[in-house]
């Protein structure tokens, strides 16, 4: 895939065919991984709290599309897409999720902590809104030292309840640091439906900046060129000095809250409605006009890489219950 | 050796360690202009401007979450919390971030943070102005533990707190600030892990932490009169604790009390009575006597706050009930 100093242009209002395949293609892996994930967990081999990013794959690859290498990042409990658009290897995640040594915690964070400081993962946090003020603090380094570098928080729409999600875009924009703030609004908190759990209608969270002052740069969560240029807006924002961005994109959960949630608060004409209108694989396959044997060709190819992680991690090395102890102090 | 309180002794060591380190800086609540509400970081932002002097909104939670933030990215931030009772406030950052993004990244990251707190009874503030909360932290894996007693400590802890690379709970004494105490003309950093016997005794050692430190002190002077000979032993860190000096104290006197201004229930002195236990069975002639604060949550009132929390009497009292055991 092209870096982002390849593809990045400032003022650019498109993105070329070629990229957007190269988008198609991780996003298929982001969803056969997570269907792997799925299916790997139902079979009994994988213990643990797993959530997968159905249906949210285009906010994942289109804002890690936006990030250079030296960018960095914290993600929440729904963190395997992430992990995958900012280039940790899918064996890498894979082996996390089977407890081995050769994952990219070393088996010490599990699905909700997944870390890789090599392509600038913070790591993956099980508390909401638990990431936030880390990232205004990374942040803080890099404006304190005058570094060319973004700090981002994803985060749901639930998190935006919470008061350390208030007092991080507070901090955040009172210091004007470079940091973006990815509101991945799937309308869910868990099980609690946008409509008893938000003050405002769902499609106007993005609301929530104003309260600060913040740049608030919007998009359709399921068009991943949309997100991709909302991303690459918001980092020229963040850099040039300006401060942080709310980015708040508009997406849909198309599966449970967790692996095995059977979803009984869900509609489920609704839950198929969206799978048909809003699955941004589905929608850039169409914008692509992919034919069959193209379609067939990426996905043969994701699958395969998607098989060899799962053969990697159940090759991999079961720690020593002893190492538990090895990284409690530095 | 040069005098300083237990105030400048601080403030010289944040001074010291922003000189020292282009990374160290300071962030809190009042802490630029109006030097702290307690008055350390007075002169600090003349000297060191306000990029490293930095005033924050009243934010403990993302006060404390920025300086992981800013440590995770190499920076050494020394945070301050105007009083601990509002380390509450900070609570998820502490103890399911900054205390375990070590493990969790398996050893890929650091966290060097130093959060400075005070607290301590004796000026009738009420319940929540005054807390001694550090057992709490004690219990948490990836922290650790500093409560300073002396300028000298407060100032060779500090320096290493803030130059470690874990995340350190620092707490200091409000009524500690104005204490004067020798120290060496030259910063002589104390590591972590060390404790400090301030008075050798063979007939009870007392193990106490912060003001009890003193009252210890005063309480084994008065008890010497009575012909009792108290060793005083200051653990200084909590996290990691120097065992075997309190171990090695308690094995020689056979008698032991801790000390702490914290609520005795469920205090620091209870780990302490269980470490000794297990490693001074043998060698106890009585049973390790406990000095906290009764189980309330402090009062207004001068006369109830002083009831509440220990001087050097109830020390000496106990002192007293562990000699009178054959």
């Amino acid at each position: 895939m092209a870096t982002v100093e390849e593809r990045a242009e400032p003022g650019r209002k498109k993105v070329s065919e070629e990229v957007l395949r190269d988008f198609f293609r991780e996003m298929l892996l982001i969803r056969r991984f997570e269907e792997k994930v799925e299916e790997r967990f139902r079979a009994g081999e994988l213990p643990g709290f797993l959530h997968v990013a159905i249906g949210q794959e285009a906010v994942a690859t289109g804002v890690c599309s936006a990030l250079a290498l030296e960018d960095v990042f914290a993600s929440t409990h729904r963190a395997h897409g992430h992990s995958i658009a900012k280039g940790t290897p899918a064996k890498k995640i894979m082996a996390e999720l089977y407890g081995k040594t050769e994952g990219c915690s070393g088996g010490y964070g599990g699905s909700m902590h997944l870390y890789d400081l090599s392509v600038g993962n913070l790591g993956a946090n099980a508390v909401v809104a638990g990431g936030l003020p880390g990232i205004v603090g990374a942040a803080l380094a890099f404006q304190m030292r005058g570094e060319k570098r973004v700090a981002v928080a994803f985060f749901g729409d639930g998190a935006t309840n919470t008061g350390t999600f208030h007092e991080s875009l507070n901090l955040a924009q009172l210091w004007r640091v470079p940091a973006i703030f990815v509101l991945e609004n799937n309308g869910w908190a868990e099980s609690t439906p946008a409509v008893q759990q938000l003050p405002l209608p769902v499609d106007q969270m993005g609301k929530r900046a104003a309260a600060f002052g913040m740049k608030l740069i919007e998009a359709d969560g399921q068009d991943v060129e949309a997100v991709y240029l909302a991303a690459l807006a918001a980092r020229e924002h963040a850099l040039a000095g300006k401060g942080p961005v709310l980015l708040h994109l508009r997406t849909f959960r198309l599966t449970g809250h967790f692996v095995g949630d059977p979803q009984v608060y869900r509609d489920r004409d609704e839950l198929k409605q969206e799978r048909e209108t809003k699955d941004p694989l589905r929608l850039l396959g169409a914008r692509l006009d992919l034919s069959d044997g193209d379609f067939a060709s990426v996905d043969a190819d994701v699958t395969a890489e998607v098989e060899a992680a799962v053969e990697f991690a159940k090759a991999g090395t079961d720690p020593k219950p002893e190492d538990a102890l090895k990284y409690v102090y530095a | 050796m040069p005098e300083l309180t237990y105030r400048e002794a601080v403030r010289d060591a944040l001074a010291q360690a922003l000189r020292a380190d282009e990374n160290v800086f300071v962030m809190g609540e009042d802490i630029a202009e109006m030097g702290g509400s307690m008055a350390v970081t007075q002169g600090l932002l003349e000297e060191f401007g306000p990029t490293r002097i930095r005033n924050t909104p009243i934010s403990e939670m993302a006060i404390v979450g920025s300086g992981i933030g800013a440590a995770i990215q190499g920076m050494r931030p020394i945070v301050e919390i105007m009083y601990e009772d509002f380390l509450t406030l900070s609570m998820e950052q502490l103890v399911n971030q900054a205390a375990k993004h070590r493990t969790m990244s398996g050893g890929q990251v650091k966290v060097p943070l130093t959060i400075r707190t005070q607290g301590g009874a004796g000026w009738s503030p009420g319940a929540q102005h005054a807390q001694q909360l550090e057992a709490w932290f004690v219990h948490v894996p990836g922290l650790k533990v500093v409560f300073a007693s002396t300028p000298q400590d407060v100032r060779g802890l500090l320096w290493s707190a803030i130059y470690d690379d874990n995340p350190v709970i620092f707490f200091e004494h409000r009524t500690l600030y104005p204490i004067k105490g020798e120290v060496p003309s030259e910063l002589e950093p104390i590591p972590l892990g060390e404790a400090r016997v301030h008075r050798e005794g063979t007939d009870v050692t007392v193990v106490a932490t912060g003001r009890l430190v003193h009252e210890s002190l005063r309480a084994a002077e008065e008890a010497e009169r009575d012909g009792i000979s108290v060793e005083v032993v200051d653990p200084r860190t909590l996290l990691p604790l120097d065992e075997d000096t309190i171990v090695g104290s308690v094995r020689k006197t056979t008698r032991c009390v801790t000390a702490h201004e914290a609520v005795a229930r469920g205090g620091f002195g209870s780990e302490l009575a269980a470490v000794i236990q297990h490693g001074a069975f043998d060698w106890l002639d009585a049973p390790i006597e406990r000095i906290g604060a009764k189980f309330a949550p402090l009062p207004f009132a001068p006369a109830m706050e002083q009831w509440v929390v220990p001087h050097a009497a109830e020390v000496l009292e106990a002192i007293r009930r562990t000699v009178a055991r054959s």
